[in-house]
Parts: structure tokens; C-alpha cells; sequence
């Protein structure tokens, strides 16, 4: 436990000193900038009867597609390129221990991200106070519980990432495994979704299973304050799951 | 009391797939000794090393590290343990004192001691005061050699292990490293693997020379030297023909068989002879070719054998055992036409 701590502290400060680390914080705030204010335009145009910032979270996926892989393809398959894996494992640190502080360096970088973007409604609330009253910027409820679920499956995202990262020597190939596994898992059980309404004659259990998968409906029931527990057991236990599995990859692949 | 080797190998075997990379490796490595470990690429040097510092796993056998077994307790073996892999991987974009400090911190040194420790390492390694706030990635190869072997010598242990430490190194550089190996003499038992002969003689105790993945020679170099190549070599200079000279040797009762002739410019042939006897050979060689008229004696020198020699002597013997084993014929040269 003390060397996870190392580990983790060396990770967030890799993190701090490396440039890419910046570049990509510097990408994703333009991009989530820009669609923070198209999306208020679109709503000065045509009202809505939802809040900018349940709009804002309800695109999650597009940082997601480009962040989790470029946060964490380079965790493991970088180190094993370079061999610093192979030296990392001559100390006496446990293969759970090294894992976990890639997964925590990630996450916390992936979560101060996200929390970065609270700074668009800020930022509008201050500058146009009476748009803030009338337009529920600030409204804490949704935030909370929009920024509950992208914690929540952020245990998800970025395992995925690690367990690319730890199965392969290639950093590219990491993030596009990464990217290929996120896009499934997030529009894959979406369209499973679409086929089991509009066909509507699945089996009792399949309808169970695609629905438990639906990650979009998870995020709509978190904004709106519902906080259920099987996403969270969905997410912790598939993100669990995958951590365990690049632990023994590394342990097998040394 | 009986002193526990610091390294004990037991018939280590190690397949990956089909391919046996190490077969029935045995050794034993006291405490305190610089051994070499000599052997052409592919040998099994580099399997060997990872196995013993605990990264991997062997397919069967057992080593102990300080009288524990690795596979039992790969965790306590790993303290005990400094270990330099091949190439030395290092991150470039840290700076040494702190990589070292990181380093340490994962190797359990107490954050009291963290300080004195790495300076420690630092000076032993002539970092201290040239490169200690320098970036990883800015040193030259000689450095950063010398910041892995600061690394392996982290957190006290008991055994370092290094793979080709003076890989890809300028003759200064290699003596630098040789010196500081030299300083560790005597307080830690040393294993390191090279290709270069001279070093491995110059700095080591004691060679195991590993080839297809076995042990195919351990020893002192002079023990190999008689194992391998025994006898007195000689090289010398005569103005005269070749069966003269044998003719000479022959009437003065000394044995000796010439393994090379070569003919200089006029008429002079130089000559290596291996010859059975002791100390007295040299004068007695110098009393019988100097006696004719014809066989002049220009010059006559005793030759050791250096581990080159005793390398590809043994290597070669090992190759033969193997192609005899059951192996599968010898690949004819495929012709294309």
C-alpha cells in the first residue's frame, strides 16, 4: 500500500511535468468551450425545456472517445516500451499496487478535467447574471448528479484504457483498441437498445441485460437525481474486472 | 556455521513455447564475488538474470537469493536484489536525483534516511556532483549507465546483477565502470554479464560461460585456461623451415605440436607451439633452436590464453556436444537459383 502511493505520486507528477499532459487539458476545454456555447446558442434560438448543463454532460461521449485513450494508452504499453516495467518489477511492489496507480493517476486526471468544465457555466453566470437565474446555470441538482455519473463511469472508461494499455507494447495500438472498446460499449449498447424497443420481442432476461447496458439512460437518470445502484455496480464491477485482468497480464507478460 | 551461498541455482529451465531458452542451469555464487557471465547472444544470460531477480518465472528448477527461494518469495528476494536490466531503461524526462529518489522510495528506504542514501549512491557513482540535477534524457550513455548501476545499488542489497553494464560504452567509460565495480568488491556479491572478454577477465573473481542455454564452463579464467586449453602456448620468430625447427625440438625431447605457421617477408616463419611441461620450457625451447646453424632463433614468447580464446574454445566444444545430442540434421545451405 505505501509503494501505491509512491507510485501514485510519481504518476500525478509525470503528469504535471509532461507538455502532451497540457496540450490534451488545452484541446478539451476549447472543444467542451465550444460546444458549452453552441449549446447556449441553440437554446437563446429555440427554447428548451432542459438545463445547458444536462445538454452539456448529455455529449459526454465525445471528450470521452479522444480523452481516456490519450490519458491512458501510454500508462502501461509506454513503460513497457521503454523497459521502465521491467524495472518497476526488480522493486519490491506488488503488480496490483503498479496498476492501481496507473488507474488513480488517470482518473484523477480524467475527473479534474471534467471538473475544469464547470468553470464554462461559471464563467456565463458571472458575466450575465440574469441569464443565470432564468437559465438554471448554476442549478446544483443536475450537476451533482451529472458529475456523479461521469465519476461513476469514469471506473469504467478509464480501466478500459489501462487494460488496452497493459495487453500491448504499442502505444497507438493501446488507444485505438481503447477507442474501438468505448465506442462499443457506448453506442454499441445504445443500438441494442434502439433494436430491443423497435423490435420489442425480446426474451424477458435479454431485455434485463440491454437494459442494464444502456449508458445514455444511466446519465438521464443521474441528472435527474435518480441514483441507482446497478450502473454503479455495472461500472465498479466491469471496471474491477479489467484492472484485475491487466494485473495479470503484466504478471504474465513481464 | 556454514556461510549461505549468495546465489544458488538448481537445474533452472526456462521454455518459451517450443524454444528452451536456459536448460538445466546450475551454478552457486558466494557471498562477496564478482562473477562474470559470459556467452554469445541468445545464450540464456539474460533469461538467467531475470529469472534470479524475480521478473519472471522459470518453467522448472529452483535458485535461491541469500538462502531464499525466488519462487517461494519473490517479494523478499527482490529486496535483497539490485538488478540493471539489458539497455537500462530509464525515463528521460526526470531528473536524476529525483529518479533516484523514486527509486529508493519503492525499494523501502525510510524517508529519513531517503536523503543520505541517494547521496550516498550518488557519490559511489561519481553523480553527485556532475549530474545530479541533470535530465535523464540529456545524458550521455556513460551516465546513464552510471545512474542504472546507482539505482541497482539502492535500498543495500545484498546481490547486484547486471546485465551488459558496459554495453555500447567509449574505453574511458569502460574503465570508469570497471573502477567503480572495483570499489564494490568485497562488500556485495557482483554478477554481470558482458560480450566484452577483456572486461569480464579484468573485473570478475570467477566466469560462467553460458551457451544454448547451458553452463558450459565455471571457473577461475586460469582453471578454464587448463580445462580448455591446456598446455604452454608459445609464439616465436625463426629464420629456418617449419620441419626443421620440429626436427630440433624433436632431437631435444620436447614435445610440442605447432598449431600455425606462417611465413613472413624473407625468410623468416613465425611459429605457435603448444608444448607439454613446466616453468623451464622457454629456456629449453631457447637451447634448441639456438644450436643449429641453419634454425636462428629471432624471438620467443610465452602466450596466456586470454578468455577469448577460452570462449570460443568452449562455446565450440558445447556446439559440438549439442549437434551430436538429438537434434535435427545440420540445414543443408538452401541454393536459389
Amino acid at each position: 500500500m505505501r509503494n501505491f502511493f509512491i507510485l501514485l505520486k510519481h504518476e500525478l507528477r509525470m503528469l504535471l511535468i509532461s507538455p502532451p499532459t497540457y496540450i490534451a487539458a488545452v484541446l478539451f476545454l476549447c472543444l467542451m468551450g465550444f460546444l458549452y456555447w453552441a449549446i447556449l446558442r441553440g437554446m437563446v434560438n429555440t427554447p428548451e425545456d432542459t438545463l445547458p448543463i444536462v445538454q452539456f454532460l448529455s455529449i459526454f461521449w465525445i471528450p470521452v472517445f479522444f480523452v481516456v485513450p490519450l490519458l491512458t494508452m501510454r500508462s502501461i504499453a509506454g513503460e513497457r516500451s521503454i523497459g521502465t516495467l521491467d524495472t518497476l518489477m526488480t522493486t519490491p511492489t506488488s503488480r496490483i499496487a503498479v496498476v492501481l496507480s496507473k488507474f488513480s493517476g488517470a482518473y484523477t486526471f480524467y475527473m479534474l478535467l471534467w471538473l475544469a468544465t464547470l468553470g464554462f457555466p461559471w464563467i456565463t453566470a458571472t458575466l450575465f447574471p440574469s441569464a443565470a437565474i432564468t437559465g438554471g446555470l448554476m442549478e446544483p441538482a443536475p450537476i451533482i448528479g451529472g458529475f456523479a455519473f461521469l465519476a461513476i463511469s469514469g471506473i469504467l472508461f478509464v480501466p478500459i484504457g489501462i487494460f488496452a494499455s497493459s495487453i500491448t507494447r504499442s502505444q497507438l495500438v493501446a488507444g485505438m483498441l481503447t477507442f474501438t472498446t468505448l465506442f462499443v460499449v457506448i453506442i454499441g449498447g445504445q443500438q441494442l437498445g434502439n433494436i430491443s424497443q423497435s423490435g420489442g420481442n425480446l426474451n424477458g432476461w435479454i431485455d434485463g441485460v440491454v437494459n442494464y447496458l444502456q449508458i445514455f439512460q444511466h446519465l438521464d437518470d443521474f441528472s435527474r437525481g435518480i441514483i441507482d445502484t446497478r450502473p454503479f455496480f455495472y461500472y465498479t464491477s466491469t471496471g474491477a474486472l479489467l484492472l484485475g485482468l491487466a494485473t495479470l497480464v503484466i504478471e504474465a507478460k513481464a | 556455521m556454514e556461510t549461505i551461498p549468495s546465489i544458488r541455482v538448481e537445474n533452472l529451465t526456462r521454455q518459451y513455447g517450443a524454444i528452451t531458452a536456459i536448460q538445466n542451469v546450475s551454478f552457486t555464487v558466494n557471498r562477496g564475488e564478482i562473477v562474470g557471465f559470459l556467452g554469445p547472444n541468445g545464450a540464456g544470460k539474460s533469461t538467467t538474470m531475470r529469472i534470479l531477480s524475480g521478473i519472471m518465472s522459470a518453467t522448472s528448477g529452483s535458485a535461491w537469493v541469500g538462502g531464499i527461494s525466488v519462487a517461494q518469495n519473490p517479494h523478499e528476494v527482490k529486496r535483497r536484489i539490485g538488478y540493471m536490466p539489458e539497455n537500462n531503461p530509464l525515463p528521460d524526462d526526470m531528473r536524476v536525483v529525483e529518479y533516484l529518489r523514486f527509486r529508493a522510495r519503492l525499494k523501502g528506504v525510510s524517508g529519513r534516511k531517503l536523503r543520505a542514501t541517494v547521496q550516498d549512491v550518488m557519490e559511489v557513482c561519481d553523480l553527485a556532483r556532475t549530474a545530479r540535477r541533470k535530465i535523464i534524457g540529456t545524458l550521455s550513455k556513460g551516465f546513464r549507465q552510471r545512474v542504472g548501476i546507482a539505482d541497482a545499488l539502492l535500498g543495500n542489497p545484498e546481490v547486484i546483477i547486471m546485465d551488459e553494464p558496459t554495453i555500447g560504452l567509449d574505453p574511458h567509460q569502460i574503465q570508469g565502470i570497471r573502477r567503480l565495480i572495483n570499489n564494490l568488491r568485497g562488500r556485495l556479491t557482483v554478477v554481470l554479464s558482458s560480450h566484452i572478454l577483456p572486461e569480464i577477465e579484468r573485473s570478475c573473481d570467477r566466469v560462467i560461460i553460458i551457451n544454448r542455454g547451458r553452463v558450459v564452463a565455471s571457473g577461475t579464467s586460469s582453471s578454464l585456461r587448463e580445462e580448455f586449453l591446456p598446455g604452454n602456448r608459445f609464439e616465436l620468430e625463426i629464420e629456418g623451415s617449419q620441419d626443421r625447427a620440429a626436427e630440433l625440438l624433436k632431437a631435444k625431447g620436447i614435445t610440442a605440436e605447432i598449431l600455425e605457421a606462417r611465413e613472413q617477408d624473407g625468410n623468416i616463419l613465425s611459429l605457435s607451439l603448444r608444448a607439454e611441461g613446466n616453468g623451464e620450457l622457454g629456456p629449453q625451447l631457447i637451447a634448441a633452436l639456438s644450436e643449429s646453424p641453419d634454425c636462428t632463433l629471432r624471438s620467443l614468447a610465452p602466450r596466456v590464453p586470454n578468455l577469448e580464446e577460452i570462449f570460443l574454445a568452449a562455446t565450440k566444444r558445447s556446439w559440438e556436444e549439442t549437434i551430436e545430442s538429438p537434434k535435427p540434421k545440420q540445414p543443408t545451405p538452401a541454393k536459389s537459383e
